[in-house]
């Protein structure tokens, strides 16, 4: 187990630096952050010593040293445009996107799943097939697309909900909320839903097939002879058994949902480690645009990592490979 | 007493019954400023929103003339040394007086050799502290534009900087994180409240503000909003009162609405092209373009009647000079629009034996609709013959190969911010790029009789001289066609309709101090 555990973390570490390295590749090709730093009035000289200051004159692999070394310290440097520490800043702007993952995960496992119930037990109806139909449109339709069109209706035309923005939010230590106010949860709304209706089809669609597989099975059919109720047939024998999977999957989407983030972020200007990557890649701020990939990859490759390990721990014959 | 309590109660009932006098303007800007002081980044936009906290010597009125704000009044002692005359009734928003000592150290500290906002304040040398509201200035040399730089250099309240450490400027280069980052004691109408990066700034009213308000705003809610979509859509919902930028497509669908009123006008900045005036183009042929002649037939080529209806949906205005009109050194005289002539350019082209002449056209994304115009540009210069592969990319990608000279033909947007004189242009632009002259002179020409009067009006504290010595550079670059001038772009901001007076500046900064709600 031991050295499984050892391979595993290993195998993560390296892909961390695999990452920072093309992370850094990709970066020299972004162009120069000094002619955005500077002003017009700026002279040649004081561009060059901007430039040397900034370590630009060194050579690739000496930087990409340099930046492994400080990362791993979660030193990640002055971010060149807000001239902040970037650990800092991504650590003040996580709880935006974590509160709005997490409310978009919620959302779509509390209409996914009946979503998906429906869809199966009501196979062949009308309304199921129509449902299981506009699913196809809410996976295929791009977030921003969604986003656009939801601020158009419910914000421009209806003006109920905010189409922009986090509203007031309540700091609590480190962490900032805005779950505690009424303008805060109404900022939420939209870009959750925006964010979770690709989840919401996704979790329906496993959820139905789940249950269709299911309800073929033979204890289903027994149950139904023993005159076990419809609704503690579906909900109760049918639907717990078919949990498992979705619980996988939403564990996995975590990570995606934080990087897919990006887009739903710049549409509603939330104030996310999206919006703050979006903003960087605009000013060539390459140390925000590096902490921010290694950071999301870095989440990535711990969901991963930590799924192996609890499937070897459940299944023991997975720690040979 | 009876009848002081009767106003009171008669106030009281006035302010219930009128909640819109006394209000919130909620601004959706374009982006957000990087940090809460202004020495961090010689940014225009960011120096533009500080303003409303921190205030200058002087400063710009409604009509972009300078005027008095810390400084009562001035005088050239000696060519080198200029005296101020502080106001002695100004207070910091911490309560401490202004004097000359503050405005030494904020001298001091904007031109540190690691300030990045050096390159404001070229021509400072020291400053003698007189007493306490009167201060020297010694200038390098004849410098007739310290009052233009002077606009921009903003006044810190020196025990403040020393208490809290911020003596030297923040620096991102060396690493170094400041107080004056993150807090602010400045002497503007607006003290801030709040500050989340990229998500909200609050600024209310400072009541001790030495000036008399004419402005009745108690509070400024500052919120990015990046995504032009966004930023519409707030708008329209009544999410927000202002933006500083109206993106220009959405202009028809915000005027068609009750609620929003669009102020319109033209920005300081020209849209040029330049060209390349090496012996060899980059692929190492030949450059044609050394001849006149070429350069004329490429400007005959365009056709900006065309360009300003088609791509620019009529907002922008046709250029014949570098300048704009509000900038000083603009003479109307150069200032005729060229007419399209693709006959004559053919002949030229012909004359010239560059007829197929092939070159590469640096294009990037700052401008208004930039790519549009680089590719009707490029269609015009096709269709008499010419050769151009357009190359775009983004600002951040094509400003390298422009400052390395690495283009032949490229375009350039200037506004002459933050000196706002013809001189910026003229001296980083035009003039040959030796010391601290042409940073922006990507094409690498020289012309000595060009370099001759910019470098006389340099020195020149005759204003009315000096104007007509940038107005004679001016014609110089014309006659030689040392850039292609095609307009000034479209500047649009937007108001929610309730909002009575809002004064629309041409240098695209918004003065809040200045509205009415």
């Amino acid at each position: 187990m031991l050295a499984f555990l050892v391979k595993r973390v290993g195998n993560a570490i390296l892909v961390m630096l695999t990452v920072a390295f093309f992370a850094f590749l990709i970066f020299r090709f972004l162009g120069d952050p000094v002619e955005l730093m500077v002003n017009e009035s700026a002279t040649q000289v004081e561009r060059d010593e901007l430039r040397a200051r900034l370590g630009l004159n060194d050579g690739f692999f000496a930087q990409y040293v340099r930046f492994v070394g400080n990362a791993a310290h979660g030193e990640f440097g002055l971010s060149w445009r807000n001239q902040q520490s970037v650990t800092t800043l991504i650590a003040e702007r996580f709880p935006a996107t974590f509160e709005l993952v997490i409310i978009a995960t919620l959302l779509s496992l509390l209409v996914g799943i009946p979503l998906g119930v429906f869809t199966a037990i009501g196979r062949g109806r009308w309304w199921a097939e129509s449902l299981q139909f506009s699913s196809i449109v809410g996976v295929s339709l791009p977030s921003f697309f969604v986003g656009i069109i939801l601020i158009l209706v419910f914000s421009v035309s209806l003006g109920w909900l905010p189409g922009y923005g986090r509203g007031e939010v309540v700091q609590l230590g480190l962490w900032s909320t805005g779950l505690l106010t009424a303008s805060g949860r109404a900022a939420l709304v939209l870009p959750a839903l925006s964010l979770s209706l690709f989840q919401i089809t996704l979790v329906m669609r496993l959820v139905r097939a789940e249950m269709l597989e299911i309800l073929r099975a033979d204890f289903i059919k027994f149950a139904r002879a023993r005159g076990v109720k419809h609704r503690a047939l579906w909900f109760r024998h049918a639907l717990k058994n078919c949990l498992m999977p979705v619980v996988t999957l939403t564990a996995m989407q975590v990570g995606n949902l934080i990087a897919f983030a990006l887009v739903t972020e710049t549409v509603f200007q939330w104030p996310g480690m999206g919006m703050l990557f979006m903003q960087a890649v605009t000013f060539v701020d390459i140390p925000v645009m590096a902490a921010y990939l290694c950071i999301v990859s870095f989440i990535f490759v711990t969901l991963n990592t930590l799924v192996d390990i609890a499937y070897a721990v459940i299944d023991t014959r997975l720690r040979a490979a | 007493m009876r009848f002081t309590r009767i106003m009171a109660t008669g106030v009281a009932l006035l302010a219930l019954s009128m909640p819109a006098m006394a209000g919130t303007l909620k601004w959706g800007a374009s982006r957000d400023i990087s940090s809460l002081d202004p020495y961090s980044y010689g940014d225009s936009f960011a120096l533009g929103v500080l303003n409303h906290v921190y205030e200058g010597l002087v400063r710009y009125d409604r009509n972009l003339k300078i005027e008095p704000a810390l400084a009562t009044s001035w005088e050239i002692v000696s060519p080198t040394t200029w005296r101020f005359h502080l106001r002695d009734d100004v207070k910091f928003h911490n309560g401490a007086d202004f004097t000359a000592e503050d405005v030494q150290a904020s001298l001091k500290r904007a031109s540190d050799p690691k300030s990045p906002l050096r390159g404001n304040i070229p021509a400072y040398k020291g400053s003698r502290v007189i007493d306490a509201h009167t201060i020297e200035i010694d200038v390098s040399a004849n410098y007739p534009l310290l009052l233009n730089d002077l606009t921009t250099i903003y006044i810190f309240d020196a025990v403040w900087l020393k208490d809290n450490s911020a003596e030297a400027p923040t620096d991102v280069g060396s690493g170094t994180e400041g107080y004056a980052t993150y807090h602010e004691n400045g002497t503007g109408p607006f003290k801030i409240e709040s500050r989340q990066p990229d998500a909200k700034t609050v600024f209310t009213k400072f009541d001790g503000w030495w000036d008399k308000p004419q402005h009745n705003i108690d509070r400024i809610e500052f919120t990015p909003i990046a995504s032009n979509s966004t930023r519409v859509a707030a708008l329209l919902a009544g999410d927000i009162d202002f933006t500083d930028q109206a993106p220009v497509q959405d202009i028809p669908r915000l005027q068609a609405s009750q609620q929003v009123r669009v102020l319109e006008g033209t920005d300081l900045r020209t849209v040029m092209i330049g060209f390349s005036q090496r012996d060899q183009l980059i692929d190492g042929k030949p450059n044609l373009m050394k001849d006149i002649r070429v350069r004329q037939a490429m400007q005959l080529a365009i056709d900006l009647d065309l360009i300003n209806k088609k791509v620019m949906r009529g907002k922008s205005r046709n250029a014949g000079a570098l300048v704009a009109p509000q900038i000083p050194g603009y003479d109307a005289a150069i200032d005729t629009p060229m007419k399209a002539d693709p006959e004559k350019a053919k002949e030229l082209l012909k004359a010239a034996g560059a007829e197929g002449f092939a070159f590469n056209f640096n294009c990037a994304d700052s401008l208004v609709n930039e790519e549009q115009v680089c590719q009707a540009v490029a269609s015009m210069w096709s269709r008499v013959g010419l050769k151009p592969q357009l190359d775009q990319g983004t600002r951040a990608v094509q400003t390298p190969k422009r400052s390395s000279g690495k283009v032949d033909v490229y375009t350039l947007g200037w506004a002459t911010l933050p000196m706002l004189d013809t001189y910026s242009l003229t001296s980083q632009v035009l003039h040959t790029k030796e010391g601290s002259f042409g940073i922006f002179n990507w094409g690498g020409w020289s012309d000595k009789e060009f370099d001759k009067v910019t470098e006389a009006s340099a020195v020149e504290l005759d204003q009315t001289k000096r104007l007509a010595m940038e107005g004679q550079s001016l014609k110089i670059a014309k006659e030689h066609v040392l850039m292609i001038p095609l307009h000034q772009q479209p500047l649009a901001w937007a108001t929610n309709s309730k909002i009575k007076d809002f004064p629309l500046f041409s240098d695209n900064l918004p003065r809040l101090w200045l509205v009415k709600m």
